[in-house]
């Protein structure tokens, strides 16, 4: 059992760290060397948003070897079945235990729009080849040998609309294997409730989305370019009627966090540029535990 | 049918490379339709094409240019002006600009870029809902094809980037995950979507692809 899965019994925190958008990991890997023994899983991303990075493979490497958990975030828009299968199984060798399945953004969405597009497979049959790879069968029906345990995951939109439709590819991905769930950020206490409350008997772990606010330009960016749903408009009024708006929304991610511990599983910090407040981020949650 | 847009006027000078005089294919099918390849576009090609110079010493439109016994049986009742041309300018799909380089043994000029197979709703509105793919999943998708209509082409429900129901990738066009739930759901057959739909056999979309039926024996 990986140690994020163990994690998962008690209140599990996990942190996204993307790889450098260059060749010299020191700086992204100085971030991970200080939350190493603080959090549960780090999510590496897999060329998030459609941008090109290093490899979330080899950088998940790195990690690990600073002492983190990593959990591989692997999307289905840059390779077909070959190379996925490929990877999955270095990442084995590795002795990456978490994989994080998702659709990816189409390359249009990012810095290379003329990238040809895969999505060879689909989330959901990713997950089930991850699976099957895990027990020794390859996509192609045959054996494969020394292979290792994963515990495979997903994310989840609680602000879809319909969101009918999104919990029934929810109930796909756990009848594929998937185990837990990343959502998109909340920013508000009754929306999980309600959330939870919609994927209440599902068999699997969700680890609500955390993202600290740095300020009115972010929160601008958020609802325009990322959010389904804009942030609650006092939440919003918080952050950008403080003298200090970066520290405020770190203090309100902490707060928001130790208040999850009563009703949810686990939390996903997404800092979404902010990495290097991680440390502190965690300083704050600690403290307010 | 197959929807063509004509290359920019530019573009097609570059192909005639030096030509000075030119016989022109349209195609009464698909591109007179799209209104890239028909008598009108022909006429109005060869008057463009005279005020730089290029002379066009013919032109037809045969029924399907796609059909290639017919282009080399139409070539033949042209067999006069097509000797006097330097070279053969097609205003038709990939397929019927291939027809005729294959018929005839002339230089053959691109007039025209294929976009897609179309469904025409009214005049000059076209929609990609096929894209050939051999594998076809409309019994599964009600009816609704996501290999085409869905950018990402996922067979087992949306991704989750749509914004108020509208693709991520061209906020013009509706999710086609939310039109397939929607119409599944008023027929009461959502149940249909639960079952997960296996990694398609893309091996049937390698190209090219041909059909040739056994030789009949006897008569």
């Amino acid at each position: 059992m990986s140690k994020f899965q163990e994690s998962l019994n008690r209140f599990s925190i996990t942190a996204e760290i993307p790889p450098p958008k260059g060749a010299d990991v020191s700086q992204f890997l100085r971030i991970a060397e200080k939350v190493a023994n603080r959090v549960d899983g780090v999510n590496v991303t897999d060329n998030q948003r459609g941008m090109m990075r290093m490899s979330a493979l080899v950088f998940s490497k790195f990690i690990k070897d600073a002492g983190c958990e990593p959990i591989l975030q692997v999307t289905c828009r840059d390779r077909n079945r070959l190379a996925l299968q490929s990877d999955m199984l270095g990442a084995m060798a590795f002795g990456i235990e978490n994989v994080c399945v998702m659709t990816g953004d189409f390359p249009t969405m990012g810095d290379n729009p003329d990238a040809r597009p895969v999505y060879d497979l689909d989330s959901v049959q990713l997950i089930k080849a991850a699976n099957d790879l895990a027990r020794g069968v390859a996509m192609n029906g045959k054996p494969v040998k020394s292979v290792r345990p994963f515990f495979t995951g997903g994310v989840i939109n609680p602000f879809y609309e319909p969101f009918d439709l999104e919990l029934l590819k929810t109930k796909k991905k756990i009848a594929a294997g998937a185990k837990f769930f990343q959502t998109q950020p909340f920013f508000d206490i009754p929306s999980v409730e309600k959330f939870l409350a919609s994927v209440k008997g599902l068999d699997a772990a969700f680890l609500i989305g955390v993202t600290p606010l740095k300020g009115e330009k972010m929160i601008t960016f958020l609802n325009e370019k990322v959010l389904t749903t804009p942030i609650p408009a006092e939440v919003a009024a918080r952050i950008t009627g403080a003298a200090d708006q970066a520290r405020e929304g770190l203090l309100a991610a902490a707060e928001f966090v130790n208040a999850m511990r009563k009703i949810a599983r686990g939390v996903h910090l997404m800092p979404i540029g902010q990495e290097e407040s991680l440390p502190l981020l965690l300083d704050m949650i600690e403290a307010g535990k | 049918m197959i929807i063509t847009k004509q290359k920019p006027f530019a573009e097609i000078m570059k192909g005639v490379r030096g030509a000075k005089s030119l016989f022109i294919f349209g195609c009464g099918d698909c591109a007179t339709l799209c209104r890239t390849g028909g008598e009108a576009e022909i006429a109005d090609m060869t008057q463009k094409l005279a005020a730089e110079g290029v002379a066009v010493v013919g032109g037809t439109v045969p029924h399907t240019t796609c059909h290639e016994l017919d282009v080399q049986r139409i070539a033949r009742q042209h067999k006069e002006e097509i000797g006097k041309s330097d070279a053969i300018l097609v205003l038709a799909c990939g397929a019927g600009i291939q027809a005729v380089g294959d018929s005839l043994d002339k230089p053959v000029i691109s007039g025209c870029d294929s976009l897609f197979i179309g469904n025409s709703k009214r005049q000059m509105n076209f929609y990609e809902k096929c894209s050939a793919c051999g594998d076809c999943v409309l019994n599964e998708t009600a009816g609704l094809c996501p290999e085409t209509r869905c950018p990402k082409g996922l067979l087992n429900g949306p991704c989750g980037g749509a914004v108020r129901g509208m693709c991520e990738v061209d906020q013009t066009n509706k999710c086609v995950w939310i039109e397939i739930y929607e119409r599944l759901k008023s027929q009461g057959r959502l149940d249909d979507l639960m079952e997960i739909t296996a990694p398609k056999e893309r091996s049937k979309a390698n190209m090219p692809h041909k059909i040739e039926p056994p030789a009949r024996h006897g008569k």
